[in-house]
């Protein structure tokens, strides 16, 4: 009996993902939910510009390439136009945090009924590791080769706290891959998302911190030390939003 | 017994797979090179293998199939 | 054909749409389009299906719309000059991708936030690019509220049959004019998208929407391909007016609001002895170079009519090969020239004075 297998909503292409990016990690999570859910066939995804911008090559459903931040907005007309399909967006920190920040908000305050898949590894992996509105303070990146320094470059942006204040989104969760326990908890919260827009929930978005050893400087295994040691205790684990869960409390 | 396999081709040696062994029962094969260049893991000791499935779940290109 | 009825030129693009089969609107407020937006905003949500959406913002706003023209959906959005600007990337996106959608300027003086009076100073910004890349847009010129209506059915005929997105061009004068207008029967006939995202049913390989091809012999053959419809285009979708032009000496050549006054200006010169004509180009691309190739054998001087610095005016000389003299007779700012400033303009170039 097969315990563990490629979900058959991940392609069956090689990732050309650094050795131990995380990415391939979240992909198949993205994949298995999917798989989980049954919704292969009525799924869309809209892939970012950056590492992942080839993700339209990497899963099974129907895909487009969205402009640099403006996947929520494409994934906004993806809905409107048909509400039966079940869209996601994959996006990284720059992607979703930067450039497509406002797109990030008003989807979210809109509580489009989308699910989004937000990897935070704190640096622009794609173009060579550049400071991202994720990065670290102190975190040297080449945009910040002396380190992040907040007085000129500000302070981090922590997107799920942010979102959370909404009244609008229906779900807004941080979770990381850095370990087996995690990843298995990132498993259950990314199915989460996807469920609720089955169910007609509304907005869910999945912050996973994720790890970047070739623009870190680190061995895959260091990376997500570093993960665990700086990252976590910056971007705090958890469900920062849960408006169903919150409505049944009461 | 469980029984894993890799996909030995599609390894990038990443290494991810080994730190998650609780057993310890993975190791990158130094002296071998796959078709892309990289020294991939591999089992070095099946019949203590638990099934556990932590290697395959820390895998970040599927090359791991487990079977129970 | 059915009732006719007194519109706005803003609302007559709205309208015309709906009955067209489009039943998504993004868009913004910005002066003068805004009627537009509005007048989805009352109409989409009493339509079944109808998806009208305020978008956080006109890049936001041409995103969407790219979103569901993947789904193979008609859709378009509208704004004014600066927010155009704003769009370029999305349409850049959009062509390259090879999808159909409607985008409507209502031009305003510019550059930069400019003035909220009618301009046609975007015409390089539509003709010539705009957005990154190699591309075109089928670009319709209105010069009446019915052509503000019809032009809209014909735009997304065209952008569906071509698989290219088509931008009606038109001007704050044509936006806010109220003229009588017939408008169409609602009935369009829809064609097959193969290639749309429409969820896999697990019935087929996937479709994916994408303007990236890192192999640059991919990416070479994409363009050619590409190139390929816009020359079916040139050769089948010129569209033109012709005014008097039989027996014309001078040859007056202006669209939308530039063409109103400019049929003016004919008339009278042809009161005061001057055989002058006017072609009006509907189609600015594809541009109706045979056509002003044919007058430059028998007119002996051209004048362009525009509301803008002097763009047209460079098509026009390539039409014709520079083989007679063009003349500019112009307004910028949201002036518009008077029947007076291009009689005027006509008198010189029928005098050979340029």
């Amino acid at each position: 009996m097969v315990v563990f297998e490629r979900p058959h909503s991940l392609a069956k292409v090689p990732l050309h993902y650094c050795p131990g990016c995380t990415h391939g990690i979240i992909h198949r999570l993205v994949a298995q939910a999917i798989d989980d859910l049954g919704i292969e066939g009525n799924a869309i995804g809209v892939a970012p510009v950056g590492c992942a911008v080839m993700a339209y090559n990497y899963f099974t459903c129907d895909m487009i390439e969205a402009a640099h931040g403006r996947a929520p907005a494409v994934a906004t007309g993806l809905k409107r136009a048909d509400p039966s399909k079940i869209i996601f967006t994959y996006q990284g920190d720059g992607d979703l945090a930067s450039i497509g920040m406002a797109e990030t908000v008003h989807a979210a305050t809109r509580n489009e009924n989308i699910t989004v898949i937000f990897v935070n590894n704190a640096i622009y992996g794609m173009t060579g590791g550049q400071m991202a509105p994720t990065s670290l303070p102190g975190q040297v990146t080449q945009t910040s080769p002396y380190g992040r320094d907040v007085s000129m470059a500000g302070y981090p942006i922590k997107v799920s706290e942010m979102l959370s204040a909404l009244d609008g989104p229906e779900f807004i969760a941080r979770v990381a891959v850095n370990n087996v326990k995690n990843v298995k908890n990132a498993q259950k919260i990314i199915k989460k998302a996807f469920e609720n827009q089955v169910n007609g929930k509304g907005f869910s978005l999945v912050e996973v911190v994720s790890s970047c050893p070739t623009n870190w400087g680190k061995t895959p295994s260091d990376a997500l030390k570093w993960v665990e040691e700086e990252m976590i205790p910056y971007y705090p684990l958890g469900v920062y939003k849960d408006k169903s869960a919150e409505k049944e409390g009461e | 017994m469980p029984k894993v396999t890799f996909d030995t081709d599609s390894c990038k040696g990443c290494g991810l797979c080994v730190e998650a062994c609780p057993k310890h029962i993975l190791a990158i094969a130094k002296d071998k090179i796959n078709k892309k260049g990289h020294s991939p893991a591999e089992m070095t000791d099946q019949e203590s293998c638990i099934g556990c499935a932590f290697c395959a779940t820390m895998c970040p290109d599927c090359v791991i199939t487990v079977e129970k | 054909m059915s009732e006719k009825v007194l519109m706005k030129g803003n609302e007559a693009i709205a309208e015309a749409a709906i009955r067209a089969g489009c039943l998504h609107y993004f868009g913004y407020p910005i002066t003068p389009q805004t009627e537009l937006a509005a007048y989805m905003a009352k109409r989409m949500p009493k339509i079944e299906g109808g998806v009208f959406l305020q978008a956080e913002s006109e890049i936001a706003a041409i995103n969407m719309v790219y979103g569901v023209a993947a789904t193979g959906k008609r859709v378009m959005t509208s704004s004014s000059s600066p927010g155009v600007s704003l769009k370029q990337e999305g349409i850049s996106y959009i062509a390259g991708s090879d999808l159909p959608a409607l985008i409507v300027n209502v031009q305003r003086g510019g550059p930069g936030l400019g003035g909220i009076q009618p301009s046609q100073s975007d015409y390089f910004q539509a003709t010539k690019g705009g957005g990154h890349g190699d591309y075109h847009l089928i670009v319709l010129t209105p010069a009446s509220v019915q052509e503000m209506a019809d032009l809209t059915g014909l735009a997304f005929e065209l952008a569906d049959k071509y698989r290219m997105p088509a931008m009606l061009l038109a001007d704050g004068t044509m936006g806010q004019m109220m003229e009588p207008v017939e408008l169409p029967e609602t009935k369009p006939e829809l064609i097959d998208k193969p290639w749309a995202l429409t969820g896999t049913g697990m019935k087929r390989e996937h479709n994916i929407v994408n303007s990236l091809y890192l192999v640059p012999e991919q990416l070479e053959k994409t363009n050619l391909e590409r190139y390929e419809r816009y020359k079916l285009v040139e050769e089948n979708e010129v569209r033109y007016e012709s005014f008097m032009m039989d027996d014309a000496e001078v040859c007056v050549v202006a669209f939308g609001i530039a063409a109103r006054v400019s049929k003016n200006a004919v008339v009278e010169a042809r009161k005061q002895g001057i055989k002058a004509g006017l072609i009006r180009p509907i189609t600015v691309w594809p541009f109706p170079k045979k056509a002003l190739a044919k007058a430059a054998e028998t007119c002996k001087a051209f004048v362009s009519v525009e509301l803008s610095m002097g763009q047209m005016i460079e098509d026009i000389n390539l039409a014709i090969k520079c083989s007679k003299p063009v003349s500019l007779c112009n307004r910028v700012g949201g002036m518009i020239p008077s029947p007076e400033e291009v009689l005027e303009s006509i008198k010189k170039a029928a005098g050979g004075n340029e």
